[in-house]
Formats: structure tokens, sequence, C-alpha cells
């Protein structure tokens, strides 16, 4: 079994990060890490093959200035190689620019499963993995919380807000992971030195067969026009118990119809 | 521990850091103080620390271990671990080195197959048991004897003050084999199961969650393959294997003075006193600053030595020396640290209650400062 995991290189979260004032657009000009969203996948994607007595996991991702240190994260969890799309004139590519980057480099691995996040921790667009499989013509099932492969097809396992609906779909197909579904393994030192030695293909947009007007700053259709401050957190309200306390919890939860 | 940059570290040293930071932080940290109270940690915790390679440093990869020795990285995974504050959690997972480098370095690939390969994997666990009743630091007088008797030895006698010595499944056992003195003085690998051996739990200030016992063998027969080395080199294994172990605790005593830095650090700037911060009042800076001057000199020499020992070279005084300092910084870290925390320090649960009661072990275990002193002068040719 083929699998394919769309992961993202994203700053490090405990680093507060910088907006490019001239563009809105996050500063990465540090060492990026491996977005533990996209962990569930790797881990997902480790049990299948593994379930399936044999096959590969490849990392498919997009970052700037050929950063590879969060691929070598999920190489040393233990995925077999990766293709990473590094190129300038990627800078300032919107979330539909990125799926097409990313469904063509997918199609030069050919998996019979795409796995990816929800959502990225840096841009939370949500909207990535449904767009490669709509760039690539496959079928996408979102918010898996279990999957299974058998022949050919695939049972998941979908959450929802009530409980979880039971999935079933051909392969190939693009699958999105819901967080905390799996518990990441943590990289071995047997891993991390196997991982230096593991194959990163490293590709431009002239590779992909894409025009640089297509996507960049450029090409984007989406443009943060304005960042603002979210507004303060108000202070709460103190109730003092004289005795009524429990009167004025329940008052308030009425309130909100939670009771 | 450290993040910022330095001439020693490669890109597999930080990357095996973060593995071993989010293994400390996801499932050691919030749970040392119920593991204190249990008086032990999980066995599980044995294979999770096993699957990411923290047994494997200086053990051929054939029976698991990493295939090479690095003290960086050592240094690296030891300080990462102690970042959760809790020296018991740490002797505890970690008998495995000081009880498995003899065997290591000494035992035939048999020994090796059915002892290192387990402990490697978190399957088995390993002890050292050299002190006895009798006496300590003086290694050269042990008592405990082995003597021949057909194809096996027979071990009569006692040890005592052995981290992990209730749970270990093998225990590598200093014995004399011929005449008095360190000539006369091998090393066994005895089966935790063998009949005759009994064992005593410990009750201790400190390291609640490390198990600590005294060990009685009476006429216990263990097959004469398990002897490692040659008769009478059990002293050279032994006093080879006080060097690591003092780096070690040296590394260790740095980071949990980190610790109680951080933990004052986080008081002094939440708490306030007579209106200002904790962290407002000078006398509280000039402490922390004290605390962060030593950490820093003594992280910079720490990390100095195992780079050397990565060379090639055996910096015995210099690691005696080390230790020292490292652990009277901590003994100060700690008591600082509890001056700023002020009461929430003598509340059973807090990190700097119990590192406060873990100093003594640190600076006695591996050698007290007394001998370390000896040693250094001695090495100094004084």
């Amino acid at each position: 079994m083929k699998v394919a995991v769309c992961v993202k290189q994203i700053p490090d979260p405990a680093v507060p990060g910088e907006l490019d004032p001239s563009t809105n657009t996050l500063n990465r000009d540090d060492k990026l890490i491996l977005d533990e969203s996209d962990s569930f996948g790797v881990e997902l994607a480790l049990q299948l093959v593994e379930a399936a007595g044999g096959g590969s996991v490849t990392l498919v991702s997009m970052a700037p200035r050929s950063e590879v240190s969060g691929l070598r994260t999920a190489l040393a969890m233990g995925a077999d190689d990766a293709v990473l799309v590094s190129d300038d004139a990627l800078a300032g590519t919107d979330a539909l620019g990125t799926a097409k980057v990313l469904g063509a480099a997918l199609g030069r691995v050919e998996p019979d499963l795409i796995l990816a996040g929800v959502e990225s921790s840096d841009g939370y667009t949500g909207t990535v993995p449904e767009q490669i499989a709509g760039v690539m013509g496959i079928a996408s099932v979102t918010f898996a919380k279990k999957i299974e492969a058998s022949d050919g097809m695939l049972s998941i396992q979908r959450q929802t807000d009530d409980g979880y609906d039971e999935v079933t779909c051909p392969m190939p197909a693009l699958v999105s992971v819901t967080g905390g579904v799996v518990e990441p393994r943590y990289p071995s030192f047997k891993g991390i030195m196997a991982a230096k030695k593991k194959p990163v293909d490293q590709v431009g947009i002239a590779d992909l067969g894409i025009d640089a007007s297509a996507v960049g700053f450029a090409g984007s259709r989406q443009e943060t026009v304005a960042v603002v401050d979210a507004e303060a957190r108000e202070a709460g309200e103190i109730v003092i118990d004289e005795g009524e306390g429990f009167q004025r919890i329940a008052d308030f939860l009425a309130e909100l119809k939670v009771i | 521990m450290i993040t910022a940059s330095s001439p020693f570290y490669t890109d597999e040293h930080h990357e095996f850091r973060e593995s071993v930071r989010r293994f400390v932080a996801e499932e050691v940290t919030p749970n040392v103080h119920e593991w204190d109270m249990a008086g032990e940690i999980p066995r599980d915790l044995y294979y999770t620390a096993g699957a990411i390679g923290i047994f494997g440093d200086g053990f051929e990869s054939e029976y698991g271990g990493h295939g090479r020795r690095d003290a960086l990285l050592r240094l690296v995974m030891l300080q990462e671990l102690s970042m959760a504050g809790s020296g018991g959690f740490l002797a505890a997972l970690l008998s495995n080195y000081i009880g498995l480098s003899p065997i290591g370095r000494f035992g035939t690939d048999e020994i090796k197959a059915k002892v290192v390969a387990p402990c490697m994997t978190g399957d088995a666990i390993s002890a050292l048991a050299i002190t006895e009743p009798s006496g300590g630091s003086d290694v050269a007088r042990i008592t405990t004897t082995a003597r021949l008797d057909g194809d096996d030895y027979v071990v009569n006698g006692s040890k005592t003050f052995i981290t992990s010595g209730m749970r270990a499944d093998y225990l590598t056992v200093a014995v004399r084999t011929g005449g008095e003195g360190p000539a006369g003085i091998s090393m066994l690998v005895i089966d935790g199961d063998s009949p005759g051996l009994s064992r005593t739990k410990l009750d201790k200030m400190g390291w609640l969650s490390s198990d600590t016992a005294t060990l009685y063998f009476d006429d216990v027969r263990v097959p004469a393959d398990q002897l490692l080395g040659e008769e009478g080199t059990g002293f050279s294994m032994i006093v080879n294997n006080f060097n690591a172990e003092r780096i070690d605790m040296a590394a260790q005593s740095i980071a949990f003075s980190r610790v109680c830095f951080n933990e004052a650090l986080a008081w002094a700037r939440e708490r306030s006193t007579f209106g200002r911060k904790l962290a407002e009042h000078q006398v509280i800076r000039h402490k922390l600053v004290e605390m962060d001057r030593r950490i820093n000199a003594d992280q910079a020499w720490c990390e100095l030595l195992a780079w050397r020992l990565n060379q090639g070279d055996d910096p015995v005084a210099e690691i005696a020396e080390l230790k020292v300092s490292a652990t009277q910084a901590f003994e100060f870290c700690a008591r600082e640290a509890a001056q700023i925390l002020g009461g929430a320090s003598y509340l059973r649960g807090d990190t700097v209650e119990r590192l406060y009661r873990e100093v003594r072990v640190q600076a006695i275990g591996g050698g007290s400062e007394e001998i370390m002193r000896d040693l250094a002068s001695r090495q100094l040719g004084l």
C-alpha cells in the first residue's frame, strides 16, 4: 500500500510569530518545524502500511528555502521518503495555488491514499486538502478519526458533532485526519540517524509543469488586506456567594440555554 | 535544556533533544509527583523509553544500542529527562546505564544477548550492586565473596543502597573472588530470580519514585560464564563506570539547578510583596542572577568535558571537580529557589520541595564531594 502524507513545515509555535507588514503574510525566515497537526497523518499512514503488511509512506511538502527540518522529523518517525517543492516563485501562494502545487507533486508519487491534516496550525484555511482532491479529481473524505483499507476500498469513521459517520470510498482518495485521533510515535535515535539517509526529492515549479504566473502573489486569488489585533478579553463577572451562588450559576447556564 | 546555538551540538543532537523533550512533557512531568507518592515509576515507561533509544548510548547496535558512544548526545538526553524535576524518575529509569555498562564492555556475546538486548527495549531492568553495609566509598575492601564450585560461583554477602534493587531483573555485582585489596575483586552478572537472593526495600529522604534496596546473597549459585572479563579485573571496571556515572550526575545536577531557577523566576514574576513583584526587588534579582551565573558556568564546563570525552580524552580530575561544582551549585540553587518561593516550596508536591530533598543524593551518590576532591588531588599529583 502506497500512502502519501501532505505535511506542512511551519514556524515554531513556541516562538512568537511575526507578520511581514508589506504583505501581511507570516514571516518564515527562521527554521521551520513539522506542523503537529500533520504528525497524526504520518502516524496513521505508518499504521496503515504496517497493517497492510508492506508498502511505503511518502511525504509531500511545499516550503521556502529548501527547508527539510520538519520533513526530517516525519522521516525519523518512519516515513520512507519525501517530495519537497521549493521555489522562490511560490512566496505568497494562496490555498488554491498550494493545492495545485501539492496536487502536481502528488501526481508524481501516484499513491493509493493521500492523508492530510484538517488544517494547518499557521494558516488555518482548512481548505487545502479538499482543493487537492478537486485538482486531482479524486474522492475526498474529511475529518477522519479511523481509517481501514482493504481490497482497494477505504472504510472511514468520519467525526461529526454528534458522533461519527461510517463512510466507504474507493482508492485513490484523499482523507483529512482529525488531530488527536492517534498518538504520534516519538522519533527514535535510530529513526533520526536513518532519516539522514532517506531520499528527499527536491523539485521546483518548472519540474511540475506549473507556470510562475499561476502561483505566488501574482497568481493568488486571496489577499490579506488588513490585520488587526483581537479585542482584549474582558474581565469576567465575580459573584460573591452569599448563599444564593447556586441560583446565579443555574440562571447563567439557563441564559446560555445549556440547561 | 539548552536551546541557544552551540559549537558542540549537531542536528541529530537537536532532533533527539526534541523527541526526548516531547516524551518528558507529555508522559513524565505531569506524573512525577504521583509516581513519588506511589514509590515507583510505571513499567510501561521503560518500553517507551526503549523505543525512543534512551538506553542505547554506548551499546552495540546488534544488541539494540546506538552502536557508538556520544557523550554530548548523552548529555542532551540526561538534561532533557532531568527537566521533569525528579531525580527519582531519572534514577529508576536509568539504572540500566550503570548496570549494563560493564556487561556491554566486558561481557561475552551470550551474556550481552541475554541481558543487554532486553534491557535496551525496556523488557528487562538492570542494576549495579557495589556498595556494602560495611563501607561505601572504600570499594577495594568489599567482602561479598564468590567461590568457584564446579561450573558455578557461589555468592555470599550483602549489598546496600542499590538503585532499582527491588525490581532489577539482572544485577551486576562486585564480588571478591581472590585475596584482599582491589586485585581480588571481580564482576558477576546475577539473575534476579536466583534462589538465595533476597531483597529489602529502603525508605529514603528523596528519589521517592526510585526503589532502593539492600540485597542479601545466601549461597546464590551463578553460572561461571556470567563472570565479566577475567577474575580480579572487577576493580578497574568499577572505577571506569564511576567516571561515566559522575559526569552523568553532574549533568543532571546542572539541569535540576536550571529547573529550580525556572521555578523561582516564574514565581518572582508572578508573586507580589510590598506593592511590587518579587522580581522587582533587588535582593531577589541578585539571587536569580547568582543562580543563573553558576548554572551557566557549570553547563559550559560540562559541555566541554563531554566534547573532550568524544575526542578520546579521559579528564578524570575535571569530571570529579565538575561533580563537586555542579552538586554544590544545585544545593545553592535549591536553597535560593526555596527562599524565593517561600512557603510554597515547603508543600509536598512542589517541584522545588522535591529537588531540595534530592540535593543530598546528588552530592553523595557516585562518589561524595570528599572522595571527588581526594580523587582530583591524586590525579593532579598532589
